[in-house]
């Protein structure tokens, strides 16, 4: 019975094993593979050349591009982790009837029911030199001439960038919030505990996987975006992503390749330092 | 003879045609096929009009879809995926570039009817006889192959065309009059701080780096061998200038699609920006001021033309011919002129235009009464005339011709550097 049973998990297993090679190992390895080619305007040569890494490597744009791309992730980490964890936090703790909870959290997912791109350029008009905003400011006499660094610049393409990805932090971690045994803040209220070290040390910590996941979403999303920044910046700011899509509209697909893998790279090293901070299927 | 035309021509114009009538069980057979006969054509936005694939439908018989994508994704797609599309409407730089991959056919010259009438511009290079042929990529340049199947381009004209051209422009700056308030004369002017913060040029490398060195070069700042092949040093140079200008916020956005540079101006955003024809025309229909502004230095000019797929063969190949000598013989040229652009064979479009409108649109006259777009809406006045004049007056001016150069990669480069910095 032993070999049917090991058999049928290796069966079970099969499906998914085949379409994560299939769409995801295969895909990634070839891109690893192009990444070592060479290309002119309008061919590429297979071979096997370093100059597409060192190009990247040595060239003071990548960096420069890469330094970008970092500070748009940490601004964007901080704020939705802030805006994320508040909301969550009121979710779960403060509203008592389980109706208006789960009423108020859908109420969170409305935006989302309309495309990523229709409600990232819905702010270009908004914070125009002639748009809502600075109308606002200037009728409530609060500033006199229109405020120019509202649209593109790096504010609006982190406002963007929060205003996008905020939700993927409040879902997971009013997820873990909910699981959290509420009679551990009562123990910690009865042995003394003030607010801010319930907070501190009993809702933070058990809050942890959520704070995480929410955390490799948010950074995934933003370190991979090119669109949010070609727009909200009007094409005048890069980050990796635009980088990568520059190079694959001039059919440069090897140093495209290379970009990716470098990218890539950075990313699950990020990734693998996080989790090493939190184990996130134990604490599941 | 191909075997397309016994279905549109008189089946008794010869006795070639009745023998060959009589050994084809009926002409209709060829009408039946010539609409099962789908034509793919891909290009830039500026020519892939619905307008012209219903007509097409109509007049022709056969099936055309478009694909409109933008210049980089265009050349992307000849230069890779040559089973993708059966025409090519694309640039003559782009042509610089996909032509050596051998994807494209050269056409046969004695095939195309109006041949005799296309401008000088695509022939020998030259407008009028004594003009002096621009620097860049000008299409007379890149217009000839030395045979079918051969890769390289020809010095001389030949019977073998590597496009068709179709239709030209000469593009300049577009400003907003009514928030600049005071005469524009050069192209220094995208640089100068007045206009810091509401100045815009586009994101397509090979033409932005044009505009950037008619800029430069007005400005006095640098002295090109030729701006449309540029050495490193002077790509270097020019990218250094515009780096600076970016780093003192002179720009307020870039863009890379049409209808961005539509909305930028449109919005008030920015006030001077690179621009082509048909976003001042769709900017002015929508009842704001906007100047397609003939400067001193002259034009950047670009050129388009019809490709044939290598891959192309037997009545598709005729059906293209067939398509290639309806779109020189007026109504479509009419068409694009309607949006500013010109016509290859300007003269077989004046007959499917109004005097008026050849007067206001070829001639540079003022309008005697009002200009509408292709579209039906009004966007000139009687009695205003077109930004920079007539045809000869605007394509004479010509400064130098949107280009691929020698250290394209290097300049690919640098401009990503641009972007970036």
């Amino acid at each position: 019975m032993a070999v049917s049973r090991n058999l049928q998990g290796w069966l079970l297993a099969a499906p998914l094993t085949a379409v994560l090679a299939g769409f995801l190992v295969l895909p990634i390895l070839t891109i690893f593979i192009v990444s070592f080619w060479q290309a002119t305007e309008f061919s590429i040569i297979p071979a096997f050349s370093l100059e597409n890494y060192q190009f990247l490597l040595t060239s003071p744009v990548t960096y420069q591009v890469f330094f970008k791309t970092f500070v748009y992730a940490a601004l964007v980490w901080g704020l939705t982790l802030a805006i994320g964890f508040t909301v969550a936090y009121y979710l779960a703790f403060h509203i008592r009837s389980e109706a208006t909870r789960m009423v108020l959290f859908l109420l969170c997912t409305i935006p989302f029911l309309t495309s990523n791109i229709i409600r990232m350029i819905s702010w270009i008009p908004f914070l125009g030199r002639n748009g809502l905003a600075n109308q606002a400011l200037m009728s409530l006499g609060i500033v006199d001439a229109p405020v120019e660094w509202l649209l593109y610049s790096d504010f609006s393409v982190v406002l963007a960038f929060v205003h996008l990805n905020t939700l993927f932090m409040i879902t997971p971690i009013f997820n873990t919030m909910m699981r959290i045994d509420r009679s551990l803040v009562e123990a910690a209220r009865d042995n003394g505990a003030s607010g801010w070290q319930i907070l501190t040390h009993v809702i933070i910590p058990l809050s942890k996987p959520g704070i995480m996941i929410g955390t490799i979403f948010v950074l995934a999303l933003v370190m991979g975006d090119f669109i949010t920044v070609r727009f909200m910046s009007g094409s005048q700011s890069a980050n990796v992503g635009r980088l990568i899509s520059n190079d694959i509209a001039l059919l440069q697909y090897p140093s495209a390749s290379a970009t990716s893998i470098v990218l890539l790279a950075v990313v699950l090293l990020i990734i693998g330092a996080l989790m090493r901070f939190v184990n996130i299927r134990k604490e599941l | 003879m191909s075997k397309m035309r016994y279905s549109r021509r008189s089946i008794l114009k010869s006795g070639a045609a009745v023998a060959a009538a009589s050994a084809l069980p009926a002409p209709m057979i060829w009408a039946q096929e010539i609409k099962n006969i789908t034509l793919r054509q891909f290009g830039t936005g500026v020519s892939n009009l619905n307008e012209v694939g219903q007509k097409v439908k109509e007049e022709l018989g056969f099936t055309l879809e478009m694909t409109a994508l933008d210049s980089d994704s265009v050349t992307q797609r000849a230069a890779t995926q040559p089973d993708s599309f059966d025409i090519a409407d694309i640039e003559y730089w782009i042509c610089k570039k996909v032509w050596p991959t051998g994807n494209l056919q050269a056409m046969d010259t004695t095939k195309i009817k109006n041949y005799d009438k296309i401008v000088g511009i695509f022939k020998d290079g030259k407008l009028t006889p004594d003009s002096v042929v621009a620097q860049g990529t000008a299409p007379n340049t890149v217009g000839f192959a030395e045979g079918p199947g051969s890769t390289a381009f020809a010095k001389e004209q030949t019977q073998w065309m590597t496009l068709i051209p179709t239709i030209y422009n000469a593009d300049t700056l577009g400003i907003r009059p009514d928030l600049i308030g005071r005469p524009i004369e050069s192209w220094a002017e995208l640089l100068n701080p007045e206009f810091k913060g509401k100045a815009s040029i586009l994101d397509i490398s090979s033409i932005g780096i044009m505009d950037m060195a008619m800029v430069c070069e007005a400005s006095g700042k640098i002295k090109y061998g030729d701006k449309g092949n540029m050495t490193r040093d002077e790509i270097d140079q020019t990218i250094a200038i515009f780096t600076e200008a970016k780093k003192a916020g002179q720009f307020r956005a870039f863009w890379k699609s049409f209808d961005e540079s539509v909305n930028l101006m449109a919005s008030g955003e920015v006030v001077i920006q690179s621009m082509w024809s048909p976003a001042v025309t769709a900017v002015k229909s929508r009842g704001i001021p906007c100047v397609f502004q003939p400067l001193k230095e002259g034009y950047r000019a670009w050129g388009g033309g019809l490709g044939l797929s290598k891959s192309l063969t037997g009545m598709q190949l005729d059906a293209a011919y067939e398509y290639i000598n309806w779109y020189l013989s007026g109504w479509v040229g009419a068409f694009l002129m309607r949006q500013g652009y010109y016509s290859a064979v300007p003269e077989t479009s004046k007959d499917f235009m109004t005097a008026n409108e050849w007067g206001y649109w070829f001639e540079g006259k003022p309008a005697a009464e009002d200009i509408a777009d292709p579209f039906g809406k009004v966007m000139a006045k009687a009695g205003e005339s077109r930004d920079g004049g007539s045809f000869y007056e605007r394509m004479g001016h010509v400064a130098c011709w949107n280009s691929v150069m020698d250290e394209n990669q290097y300049m690919v480069r640098k401009w990503n550097e641009f972007i970036a910095s």
